[in-house]
């Protein structure tokens, strides 16, 4: 009984762990709606997929600071956090 | 097709399956977790395709009735006889390919206690969690004459398909110098600017084939989404021959006489050529049936989890869903749809979900070449989604011809991407 707990528990854990590394941070998962994360589909709106942190981070706080134009992305921008611009841009970077 | 046919499993197969409650977290016990998923629209599809991406040992099931779905963003544009409908439509082909059962069929009720989903066919579904993504129905009677029978005569074309062809096959058929009449409903409804882009594509039509034509929009509000954008460009582009009745000049349609193509105002009547009445609306049938709706007709939910509030363990996301300050879009369905699957891997993991941050995006086309949009971004405050102060808002009003055509190339840019996002 008390073996089977342990492994119970255990699988838990690695679920958990699983979930963590692969989840996106807050607001990340719904850039793929404009941003195309697959290859396979056609459109003037950059992927976002391996691109580099500190590029996607420059160009969060520009839109946001309106240093660059958007059409929807000052907008945008304007909602999320310097720390939320970094997590959001780091998953980004490992992302394929 | 070898793998969806695989994919598509008896569900004879699935109505054996015990019905016995799992205690949570369901990975504990070793079996798979059981995530039942109502609707194969952008809440649905997303979901169900999100959840195996955050966790490839849950089970998902993908229950819908249709082979084919039939997109409503661009369809005003089919009405508008600038596409076709075929460019609306994806199958369920790529879906199943990610190891959904697709169960092709309706859901026709909903035991919240035993945690089970009865089919059409007597078939049941045993969850853990269920996600509802029914999308909406149609208020029957809600607007006195306004029946089934009477939408083969004045088409709603609010739910796309054979109604979106109906109400193109009978512009395309009407004399020119003919009046054309749009109802618009009160809040809350399917797509806020939705009626108003069609509005516009449909003078659009007017303009080019039939210019002797009058279109009028009788609504039942005195504002609505995106407004001022629209309505500078209406005064730009179809001077004369589109007028917007708002509540306070006469424009909430109280009856109608689908024989007559007549719609009753507490002000006059009008009778139309072709008459597009947008009834109003409610949550898509199981959920009333399930429990979740409230005596709005809606479903309120948590808005970390997209749970219902009335009932455990079943999760609402989309049109359906009261999700506060975010439209009802496909844009929020397929961004509420990611957050929910995390939330629920996180759940049946033994976790805690994080607070969630979402965005909505919605283009609309005033001319083929003319678009705008607005933007939210939403954080859970309050035991609601409301807008992250500071952020969001509407294209701006003074902008050039120039961005106005960026952001038509854009729409059509943004509705290949999310469409190969759910069904590619």
């Amino acid at each position: 009984m008390v073996k089977v707990t342990a492994a119970a528990i255990g699988a838990i854990s690695i679920a958990a762990a699983v979930v963590a590394s692969a989840e996106p941070p807050a607001g990340a998962a719904a850039c793929s709606g404009c941003h195309p994360a697959s290859t396979r589909v056609t459109s003037p709106v950059t992927r976002l997929a391996g691109r580099d942190q500190a590029a996607i981070v420059k160009a969060m706080q520009d839109f946001r600071s309106g240093t660059r134009a958007g059409t929807v992305m000052d907008r945008i921008a304007k909602g999320f956090t310097d720390e939320e611009i970094q997590a959001i841009a780091a998953w980004y970077a490992t992302q394929k | 097709m070898k793998s969806s046919r695989r994919a598509f499993l008896k569900l004879g197969v699935a109505a054996t399956a015990s019905t016995a409650l799992i205690p949570r977290p369901a990975f504990s016990q070793g079996a798979a977790a059981r995530v039942v998923v109502v609707g194969g629209g952008f809440a649905g599809a997303s979901c169900a395709r999100a959840l195996r991406q955050a966790d490839p040992r849950i089970a998902v099931t993908l229950v819908e009735a249709n082979a084919t779905f039939t997109a409503c963003p661009f369809s005003n544009a089919v009405i508008g006889g600038l596409r076709e409908l075929t460019a609306q439509q994806f199958t369920y082909e790529r879906v199943a390919a990610d190891g959904i059962v697709i169960a092709r069929a309706t859901a026709t009720a909903v035991d919240a206690q035993a945690r089970s989903v009865t089919l059409a066919d007597g078939a049941r579904l045993s969850y853990d969690r269920l996600v509802l993504a029914p999308g909406i129905d149609i208020r029957w009677g809600a607007l006195p004459g306004y029946d089934e029978a009477a939408a083969a005569q004045m088409p709603h074309a609010w739910k796309a398909g054979e109604q979106t062809l109906l109400l193109r096959r009978q512009l395309e058929a009407m004399d020119d110098g003919g009046l054309v009449v749009i109802s618009a409903p009160a809040n809350p409804f399917r797509c806020p600017p939705g009626p108003y882009e069609r509005a516009s594509l449909i003078a659009h039509y007017l303009k080019t084939k039939k210019p002797k034509s009058k279109l009028l929009v009788l609504d039942a509000k005195d504002a609505f989404s995106k407004q001022r954008l629209f309505q500078a460009a209406w005064t730009e582009l179809y001077p004369g021959l589109l007028e917007w009745v708002p509540l306070s000049r006469g424009g909430n349609v109280t009856s109608v006489d689908a024989a007559t193509r007549t719609l009753v105002t507490d002000f006059g009547r009008h009778q139309a050529k072709v008459a597009n009445v947008i009834p109003p609306q409610k949550a898509g049938r199981i959920a009333e049936v399930a429990g979740v709706a409230d005596r709005s007709g809606w479903c309120p939910i948590d808005p970390v989890t997209f749970e219902s509030k009335l009932q455990p363990a079943i999760h609402v996301i989309g049109d359906a869903a009261i999700a506060g300050a975010m439209p009802k879009s496909a844009f929020a369905a397929n961004a509420q749809a990611k957050t929910c699957a995390a939330a629920i891997a996180r759940l049946l993991a033994g976790g805690t979900p994080p607070s969630p941050k979402l965005i909505n995006t919605c283009y609309s086309l005033v001319a083929p070449d003319y678009g705008i949009s607005v933007a939210g971004v939403y954080q859970p405050s309050g035991g609601q989604l409301a807008d992250v102060p500071g952020s969001g808002g509407v294209s701006p009003t003074d902008a050039p011809r120039a961005t106005r055509a960026a952001e038509a190339v854009l729409a059509e840019a943004w509705f290949r991407t999310i469409t190969g996002e759910v069904f590619g």
